[in-house]
């Protein structure tokens, strides 16, 4: 019974000019790794702050381990977990000083349950006596993380924990939400990050206030799946323009080193493209087709969004 | 209690890891008490007079030292015409020029009676009030000497008593003063800028989402502010018994109880501040301007609130400090029991049920 259900969730803000959650439906399962991947501004922290009771909904009905966000705000807030996007901890005060007295304001002592997490607190013990404000990035999050949980939440909210935190720390991070999966916890996360959706049991693309897609990752993946190609040449931003040019380019993005690019009509869009490219008078172009990873999905996705809207 | 206990401690914290408010907290009262005591004395000592002596003889010279030596005035200069006494006073050298006009001690033994004319620099009114005052007293007391002996046919004699405060000292109107404007920037200043500081690093957030009930949490924020600003109250107090010799008259507890109520009332107030606004440097504005202007205006430290135009008298009853001002002077300089101050203590009473109603009221369990 700790899942989270959205249904027609809407949201604006100033006085209804700006709207930042548009008709949005979802359901997360109890004990479920769920992820929000969108860019910045998609309406994530939104979401978030309406399913932690800190923003009412325009329209629609939201429900948190079967509580109402609205009416039984109490209730919710005494069993989720909370870590919001921007660093929220005392920034002079040090990692215990801070642990202590979160763990006092959620009515339990760091003592009862260290055992929760005793994984991520070893890794920033050795700084324990250090202010806030001087913990690198991935400290920050472990120590934003370790305050978010010592109270044994049922659901915990994550709200982009991962950015600004170096490669390594991220990778860690991400396997310390396996572990507090493994426990039960229902996790809802949101990262600006597309690689770091393969770490979820099912993800939300989201953008612009609207769910593009909510599946497994690799079901998005196959069901938007189309013909794509890698297109590389020395002068990179001339190429693109050209692509763009080109009457049968659906969509040509910078992608690494090389330009990935669909086409309308397909594989057949590919040897068109080329003798374009010749007439043009390009040498050294290197092509192959390319498997669509969730980035290029997410691209496609959007693309279909706003030529609809 | 617990959950209390730990706030109080973290408040602490804050304030001691904060060299600013650390600042505020000790340096403010401190500063103020000793500029006020010290520094900014409305009393007057050795103030810089000129003489302009027309007449030269024994009982001019008698005056000039007598005023020369008493503790208010020094004889800076003799002047030798009546067109330096403008350029002196454009100098801003002197605060005063006495002239005694030809043939003075001849007019005063022969048809007894002779002027003096004392001319003060106004442009600093209150001053050379005082000052033409302590000069008219020099000479009062002289002309007593020379006519004690001999009998005069009629006179009124003034003998005038300056009640509670017979030595006139300064610290008696400004330690009510500075204690009021203390409590009133710290109860209402540092205790919206704390919590308003928690809207804005965003960790109201995580408070808000936690089993606390919201106003438990603003409150734990508020009454570590309580404390501090009762701590303020007993150093401004030994600093003025022990560093401005000023006695507390009426009783100790009474006085004590009276702030701690004060204390409550400008912490609503502080509270009621940070249910409204949002960002740190508002709370300031506001406490700035909003509060620490009128209790400077209206209190009644600074300017008489009787002199005022009636609309500013009527302002004034709807400003907290000029109560707590005029209860801290009825206690700590005339001494005087609860029976004189209940008006007063009502009034705050209700003001403090009122701020921390509109508070409550406006307090907002969510962001929005």
């Amino acid at each position: 019974m700790s899942g989270v259900s959205i249904k027609n969730i809407t949201k604006t803000y100033e006085k209804g000019t700006v709207l930042a959650l548009d008709n949005i439906s979802l359901e997360v399962a109890p004990g479920e790794l769920f992820g929000l991947i969108g860019p910045d501004g998609a309406g994530k922290t939104t979401l978030f702050r309406i399913l932690t009771t800190l923003l009412i909904p325009d329209k629609g009905k939201a429900t948190v381990a079967g509580f109402d966000v609205v009416t039984d705000y109490e209730d919710i807030r005494k069993i989720v977990g909370y870590m919001p996007g921007k660093f929220s901890l005392y920034q002079d005060l040090s990692i215990e000083e801070n642990l202590n007295f979160f763990a006092t304001v959620f009515k339990t002592t760091f003592e009862e349950n260290y055992h929760l997490i005793e994984d991520i607190y070893v890794q920033i013990e050795p700084f324990k006596k250090r202010l806030a404000g001087e913990l690198s990035g991935g400290m920050k999050q472990k120590l934003a993380l370790c305050c978010a949980l010592i109270h044994e939440p049922k659901v915990l909210f994550l709200d982009e924990p991962t950015t600004g935190v170096d490669p390594v720390s991220r990778k860690e991070f991400w396997d310390m939400l396996d572990r507090l999966k493994a426990r039960g916890i229902t996790i809802v996360v949101s990262t600006p990050y597309m690689d770091e959706a393969s770490r979820c049991d099912r993800i939300a693309l989201i953008q612009k206030g609207k769910i593009l897609e909510v599946n497994t990752l690799e079901k998005i993946i196959k069901k938007n799946r189309q013909p794509l190609f890698a297109i590389k040449a020395p002068n990179r931003y001339k190429l693109i323009k050209d692509i763009r040019a080109f009457e049968n380019t659906n969509s040509c993005f910078a992608f690494g080193e090389d330009n990935h690019v669909s086409f309308k009509n397909g594989s057949e869009g590919m040897p068109q493209l080329l003798n374009y490219l010749n007439e043009k008078g390009y040498e050294n172009l290197s092509h192959k087709e390319v498997e669509p990873d969730i980035e290029d999905t997410f691209i496609k996705l959007m693309l279909e969004t706003e030529n609809h809207d | 209690m617990k959950i209390f206990l730990s706030f109080v401690r973290k408040e602490f914290r804050h304030v001691i890891r904060d060299k600013r408010s650390l600042i505020i907290l000790v340096g403010l009262p401190v500063a103020m008490m000793l500029l006020f005591g010290f520094a900014l004395s409305s009393e007057v000592k050795n103030s810089n007079i000129a003489i302009l002596d027309n007449s030269r003889d024994e009982t001019t010279h008698t005056l000039i030292d007598r005023l020369d030596q008493s503790q208010y005035f020094s004889v800076k200069e003799i002047l030798h015409s009546e067109k330096e006494i403008e350029a002196i006073f454009k100098k801003g050298e002197v605060r005063l020029v006495v002239i005694f006009p030809a043939n003075f001690q001849e007019n005063l033994l022969h048809i007894q009676k002779a002027q003096v004319r004392l001319v003060g620099d106004a442009s600093d009114p209150n001053t050379s009030n005082i000052i033409i005052n302590y000069a008219s007293g020099v000479i009062r007391s002289y002309q007593d000497e020379l006519f004690g002996l001999q009998k005069m046919p009629y006179q009124i004699e003034l003998d005038t008593r300056m009640l509670y405060n017979p030595q006139l000292k300064s610290s008696y109107n400004f330690v009510p003063g500075v204690m009021t404007l203390i409590l009133m920037l710290l109860g209402a200043m540092m205790t919206s800028v704390a919590i308003v500081k928690e809207k804005e690093m965003g960790t109201m957030e995580i408070l808000l989402v936690s089993p606390m009930k919201p106003l438990m949490v603003v409150f734990s924020k508020a009454v570590p502010y309580l404390a501090l600003c009762f701590f303020d109250v007993i150093l401004i107090l030994i600093m003025a018994v022990y560093i401005l010799d000023m006695p507390i008259a009426g009783s100790l507890p009474l006085l004590l109880a009276e702030s701690l109520l004060f204390i409550l009332t400008t912490l609503s107030l502080g509270l009621l501040v940070s249910a409204i606004v949002d960002t740190q440097q508002v709370a300031m504005f506001i406490s700035l301007v909003g509060f620490l202007m009128p209790a400077l205006i209206f209190s009644g430290f600074m300017f008489p609130i009787e002199n005022m135009p009636i609309p500013m008298q009527v302002i004034s009853n709807i400003v907290p400090t000029k109560w707590y001002y005029s209860i801290v002077r009825a206690i700590m300089v005339k001494g005087l029991g609860f029976a004189f101050v209940y008006k007063q203590t009502l009034i705050l009473l209700g003001m403090t049920l009122l701020f921390l109603g509109l508070a409550v009221k406006k307090f907002k369990v969510r962001l929005e």
